[in-house]
């Protein structure tokens, strides 16, 4: 290993500036796990009775289900039973509320991570924000000026109740109740996400985001998000995601499902930077996500943009199933890891539709001691007559204690389908090191910089303000902690 | 301005430099010659700081400063610049990214102001025209996908936009055509000047017809054997080098 690499080791702090702890009073569920907290959940959200019936039946098939074990990580199993399915700061339990109600300390928690809850706060680049704040949305910003345009975008528990024929309408046929161990879990017990509808013809008139923070300790966070765009719509959509610093482990079990029907848009993009554990792998969030969306209608456009730079373990595939003729599904992934985090994330693309599209764009990077894997499924249908996918897998090496796995799948039925794969694996050499320095970066900067390069075609993917905040995510990530 | 006494270097524990003397006063343009393998790169390298070449013995002082304790972005700090002799890629780094922030590192530690954009933008242009890069360079990834020729102008591009003090330039002319090694040439005269100086590495006197040294030296297994004016450089085009490792045998 170069001394330059041995450089950036040596400067090891974990200065996670998302770390830091909220001191507020919480409801919450004693830790535990049957079909009395699944119907406590329930109750605590005032939800209908078919509502329960749904999370009834998911813990049902739940208990016959075991922990999958295929993925690419180890970690110390979780004990089930020891977590938390609820917290919400105490007062904030019954959905959103104006600022004035909200505890001024979840306020400073969030001017802290600097996302803006305060509308007029905001200048260039509109963007409206739910925040998640353990199991329940404490606010969401420009309500009122989607409802104008017909959008709607509220938590997800808030949708239960004033909009339930949609979300019963979708709930679940993205991501089945018995889809997997995780899944099936979230569906039995998930907390708050959130919900998007854009009717027919609608360009949703700002960007959507939510903001996920999980703080109470030991408990699980069950995001559920639901975002259907009709046909001709279009939005675009961010998540954001921290965690403290905590010596446990936290649980993040998420369901996305995205519902894109004739000509219309979607792109979502996530911005993961969960608490990653410390240098001993003490701590740190369990990621464990089913993301997928459905491109139902003909011509229909569903595009992932991940970056993720958090947690101690992700395991995570947001797909596209290809229904609708002509539809095109896209994965742009930058995935770092460093420390002792583990990832075990890429793609599936299930292309049924004819003429349908699909492109992967993954770009992993680990450094110290950590383990980047690459899973991605590209599945040709025998209905998907000329259809094309094109996949790039790119891995980039720190040093030489980390590792980089490529497991690309690729089942093809149809003969007149075209699959195109590209797979590289370089890494940072002392000798691009040694050109940087010598012009006066030092080699933090420089690594920062070469990884960027590397990320550049995921990046030009990002709205253009994440963008830039991705780009600065990972020269902090790196200058603490690569190594 | 540079002062090196006594230096000796060692790349995997076997010694390369072996007791080398070379002393450049500002404004003076010194060109090194020397047969393959004598250890001219290993001397910039060292310089340079690169990690693998270990000075063993010996001092390099820069203005007064000594390099050898410094870190290699330091060492750029104190006015020192290397011109490769093979430039790397920096995939999707874009060359004009890759400028800014060095010229900006570079003023923060000289203790002087960095341009603003519009300034740097002036000049990185200007730079551009005179090494004969299209503006369009500025917009690529640093050396990605250059021709040989592309990378050394964009080495020379680099050199304007840092104002060294000290250049060193290992083998700039390989690989160049006649055309290629003007517009090297011109970059390097254009920035000729009282408080500048040149250590000019090259296996072929061609160079230095384009640019004329002050001092010529011959390094002949780690140490420098003659030293003299630019005639030296004719001299040794016409008869190698084999007479003056014989003399000094
Ligand atoms: N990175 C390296 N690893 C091993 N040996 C090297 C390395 N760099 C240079 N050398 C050796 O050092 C000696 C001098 O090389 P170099 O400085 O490149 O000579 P020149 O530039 O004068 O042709 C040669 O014997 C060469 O093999
Ligand atoms: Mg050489």
């Amino acid at each position: 290993m170069s001394e330059s690499v041995e450089r950036i080791n040596e400067r090891l702090a974990s200065d996670y500036e998302a770390g830091f702890v909220t001191e507020v009073e919480n409801d919450s569920l004693p830790p535990g796990l049957d079909e009395d907290t699944v119907r406590a959940i329930s109750a605590r959200k005032k939800e209908p009775e078919w509502l329960l019936e749904w999370r009834l039946k998911a813990f049902a098939k739940w208990k016959t289900l075991t922990e999958p074990e295929w993925a690419h990580v180890n970690y110390q199993k979780i004990d089930f039973q020891a977590l938390s399915y609820y917290s919400a700061p105490k007062g904030q339990g019954d959905g959103p509320k104006s600022l004035d109600e909200v505890d001024p300390e979840i306020l400073r928690t969030y001017e802290k991570l600097g996302i803006p809850l305060h509308e007029q706060k905001r200048l260039a680049g509109v963007v409206a924000v739910d925040v998640v704040f353990d199991s329940v949305s404490i606010h969401t910003t420009f309500k009122d000026t989607l409802a104008e345009a017909g959008v709607i975008f509220c938590p997800i528990s808030e949708a239960v109740q004033s909009h339930p024929e949609l979300v019963k309408q979708y709930l679940g046929t993205v991501v089945p109740i018995s889809d997997n161990f995780y899944a099936c879990l979230n569906s039995a017990v998930f907390s708050d996400g959130s919900f998007v509808f854009i009717p027919k013809g609608v360009t949703c008139p700002m960007e959507l985001s939510t903001y996920f923070r999980i703080n109470a300790m030991n408990t699980g966070q069950f995001e559920r998000t639901l975002i259907i765009a009709e046909e001709g719509a279009s939005v675009s959509y961010l998540e954001g995601c921290t965690a403290p610093m905590r010596d446990e482990n936290q649980l993040h079990a998420a369901v996305v499902e995205l519902v894109a029907l004739d000509d219309a848009k979607i792109k979502y993009s996530t911005v993961q930077n969960w608490y990653m554990g410390d240098e001993q792998g003490r701590g740190g969030v369990y990621n464990f996500v089913t993301k997928r969306g459905v491109c139902k209608g003909r011509n229909s456009h569903i595009s992932w943009t991940q970056v993720e730079t958090g947690s101690a373990i992700t395991w995570k595939y947001p797909s596209v199933v290809l229904r609708g003729d002509n539809s095109v599904g896209e994965f742009y992934s930058v995935a770092l890891t460093r420390g002792r985090q583990q990832a075990d994330t890429g793609t599936k693309m299930i292309h049924m539709g004819k003429n349908t599209k699909s492109t992967i764009i993954s770009k992993g990077i680990s450094a110290a001691n950590s383990e980047n894997c690459y899973r991605g499924l590209v599945r040709m249908a025998p209905t998907a007559e000329g259809a094309r996918n094109f996949t790039q897998c790119d891995s980039l090496l720190i040093g030489d204690t980390c590792g980089a796995h490529t497991f690309p799948y690729i089942e093809s039925r149809n003969n007149s389908a075209v699959i195109e794969h590209e797979a590289s694996t370089s890494k940072v050499s002392d000798d691009q090191l040694f050109l940087c320095q010598q012009r006066g970066l030092d080699p933090e900067k420089a690594v920062s910089m070469i990884v960027n390069g590397f990320c550049k075609e995921v990046f030009r993917e990002l709205p253009m303000e994440f963008a830039v905040e991705a780009g600065k995510l990972l020269e902090i990530s790196l200058e603490g902690s690569v190594g | 301005m540079l002062s090196i006494e006594n230096l000796q270097a060692s790349v995997e524990d076997k010694a390369i430099l072996k007791g080398l003397n070379l002393s450049v006063g500002a404004g003076e343009v010194h060109a090194i010659m020397g047969p393959n393998g004598a250890g001219k790169s290993t001397l910039s390298n060292v310089m340079g700081g690169r990690p693998g070449y270990e000075a063993t013995g010996g001092s390099v002082t820069l203005g007064g400063v000594d390099l050898l304790e410094l870190e290699p972005e330091e060492r750029a700090y104190a006015g020192l610049f290397l011109a490769f002799q093979y430039p790397v890629e920096l995939p999707g780094v874009s060359n004009m990214e890759f400028l800014k922030t060095a010229v900006e590192a570079n003023c923060e530690h000289r203790g002087i102001e960095a341009p603003n954009t519009a300034a740097f933008l002036k000049a990185a242009r200007e730079a551009c025209a005179q090494v004969n890069l299209s503006p369009d360079f500025l917009k690529r990834g640093v050396n990605e996908g250059f021709s040989g020729g592309e990378r050394k102008r964009n080495e020379i591009l680099q050199m304007i936009m840092l104002q060294p003090k000290l250049c060193v330039l290992d083998e700039t002319d390989s690989g160049l055509d006649i055309d290629a090694l003007q517009v090297v040439a011109d970059g390097v005269n254009s920035l000729r000047g009282a408080d500048r100086s040149f250590v000019v590495i090259t296996h072929y006197q061609r160079l230095l017809d384009y640019i004329v040294p002050d001092f010529v030296h011959v390094l002949s297994d780690g140490k420098i054997i003659k030293s003299g004016g630019s005639e030296l450089a004719l001299e040794l085009e016409k008869n190698g080098y084999g007479w003056i490792e014989q003399e000094v045998a």
